[in-house]
């Protein structure tokens, strides 16, 4: 199995769900995080003085998904969270060892 | 006793108090928010404490029979001879309403000064300092200015507090910022405020309560209230605006904070003067003061002290242009107890407004440092590095100020 991280556009977030869910996947964790890469951050002024504001607010999406189906939700999330400029983000892929269903205990892609 | 007059002191006494709510809300949405409630509480906690210190003996030093122009004596020790007939000197309210007008003044003061010693002032220390500050500064510039002492007697006016309030709170504040030093990683990390709504909140309840504030030092129900109200917002509203405009030329926007921080030292420019000056005078006033100020707050980064909330920059720098412009703009046709300034033939009226920005400047300055230095013997007045780093929120008060 493996488990596809997802760094990209906060407003991006819809689009790649929609993406995803019309794909077949029947979950996700979304959480809110900052980041940077090559987009720069922005300046902002208090009583005069300027502060660098290097961090960028980003959204990451994380999902687990069977070996076989990784390559094509790669591409599927690659399609929805792209616009082309600088800061589209980047999409991680890591092996997963196991996966465990809490509730039934069922394991490995029957889990997933 | 008049009627009109005595319900009048008395709501503007209630703006009053809820200016310093009001204050805890504007410091508190500037300070990062590890320190909110740490900030909230210096305020909350000085309403508390003060009003008690002002009954008991900060009334009687400020407004007893005076002693050699310096101090009030005992005679309204514990509020004694203080009920419900007017005293001599203020025949038209009833003793208590005058008094706890004042009051609300007396808790204000010390409350600015917070602005200075925000995010590392230890909470026993401040609690100390701030008892000794309103029985040996706050009550003798109140006593110097308002209770028959020198500096009113020498005809310097201060019509609601430029000196009594502002250049006091801000000398004592620069005291305290080069006292306890800067906070830890000044300079280095970015200290922005965490919470600019709150900050607007609170300015716009000080921009209310400060109706209270000036109208209310008319001590009565009449024209010249009037006249100081529309002084007192046309001050603020031009500072405001001035402020605004020399920062989006500065800085290429202008921003909230700079727009509410300009009321803030318009409302502090007119304090000294609100009953004494026109309403075209008022504005010119305010639009300058919002520019002086605007200047004051980037000096503090040219003489390398942390003045964490800007207390000199507004109203140091405020109060010391409001005092000296009442003795330009100052006419006795608004208020015949007042003088007339240079502007009006008397020259002679600037120079007294000189002699009370230098002498509550120098008092307030030297006297502050005397009380930190007894208090940081006392009781110890900064926090550890651990417990400023953890913030005051968690290491002073065991609480958090947002379960996010």
């Amino acid at each position: 199995m493996k488990k596809i991280e997802v760094i990209t556009r906060p407003y991006k977030l819809d689009e790649v769900k929609e993406a995803l869910t019309t794909a077949g996947i029947k979950g996700m964790t979304v959480s809110e995080v900052k980041g940077f890469g090559r987009q720069r951050g922005h300046t902002e002024v208090y009583r005069g003085a300027e502060y660098q504001v290097d961090f960028v607010p980003k959204v990451k999406i994380e999902l687990v998904v069977e070996d076989a189906l990784a390559a094509d939700i790669i591409k599927t999330i690659q399609s929805a969270a792209r616009t082309g400029e600088v800061g589209d983000g980047k999409i991680f892929v890591s092996h997963i060892e196991e996966v465990v269903r809490i509730r039934t205990g069922e394991t490995g892609n029957a889990a997933v | 006793m008049n009627a009109a007059d005595t319900a009048f002191v008395l709501i503007c006494a209630a703006l009053v108090l809820f200016m310093t709510p009001g204050l805890a809300l504007f410091y508190g949405g500037m300070v990062r928010g590890k320190n909110v409630l740490g900030t909230i509480m210096h305020s909350m906690v000085i309403v508390g404490v003060v009003s008690l210190v002002w009954a008991v003996i900060g009334y009687s030093l400020s407004f007893g029979t005076d002693i050699g122009g310096l101090i009030g004596g005992m005679d309204f020790f514990a509020l004694n001879g203080v009920g419900l007939e007017p005293k001599e000197s203020v025949p038209n309210l009833p003793h208590l309403a005058f008094m706890i007008f004042q009051c609300m003044f007396a808790v204000i003061t010390p409350a600015l000064i917070s602005g200075a010693y925000a995010e590392r002032i230890k909470f026993s220390g401040f609690l100390l300092f701030s008892i000794l500050w309103l029985i040996f500064v706050y009550s003798p510039m109140c006593h110097w200015v308002w209770g028959g002492g020198w500096l009113g007697t020498l005809g310097a006016l201060d019509f609601a507090g430029g000196a009594v309030v502002h250049m006091s709170s801000a000398a004592s504040a620069l005291a305290c910022a080069i006292y306890l030093g800067k906070r830890s990683g000044y300079g280095k990390q970015s200290f922005i405020p965490h919470n600019l709504p709150l900050t607007v909140i609170g300015a716009a309840i000080l921009w209310f309560g400060w109706f209270g504030f000036n109208a209310g030092s008319a001590l009565a129900a009449n024209g010249l209230a009037a006249s100081a109200f529309t002084t007192t917002h046309m001050a603020a509203c031009a500072a405001a605006v001035g402020w605004m405009v020399v920062e989006w030329i500065h800085r290429g926007k202008p921003t909230t904070l700079g727009f509410v921080s300009g009321a803030v030292a318009g409302l502090v420019v007119i304090t000294p003067a609100a009953g004494f000056v026109t309403v075209m005078p008022a504005i010119l006033m305010g639009l300058l003061g919002g520019a002086i100020c605007y200047g004051g707050v980037l000096i503090k980064h040219l003489f390398k002290y942390d003045d964490a909330l800007d207390v000199v920059g507004i109203h140091g720098l405020g109060g010391t242009w409001g005092a000296l412009a009442t003795g330009l703009f100052a006419t006795k046709a608004v208020n015949e107890l007042g003088n007339d300034g240079l502007f009006y033939g008397n020259p002679g009226l600037l120079w007294n407004q000189f002699v009370s920005v230098v002498a509550t400047w120098a008092f307030c300055f030297v006297m502050t440092m005397v009380l930190l230095k007894v208090v940081d013997v006392v009781v110890g007045i900064r926090v550890s590095s651990e417990d400023e780093n953890k913030g005051l929120d968690v290491s002073q008060h065991s609480e958090v100020g947002y379960q996010l």
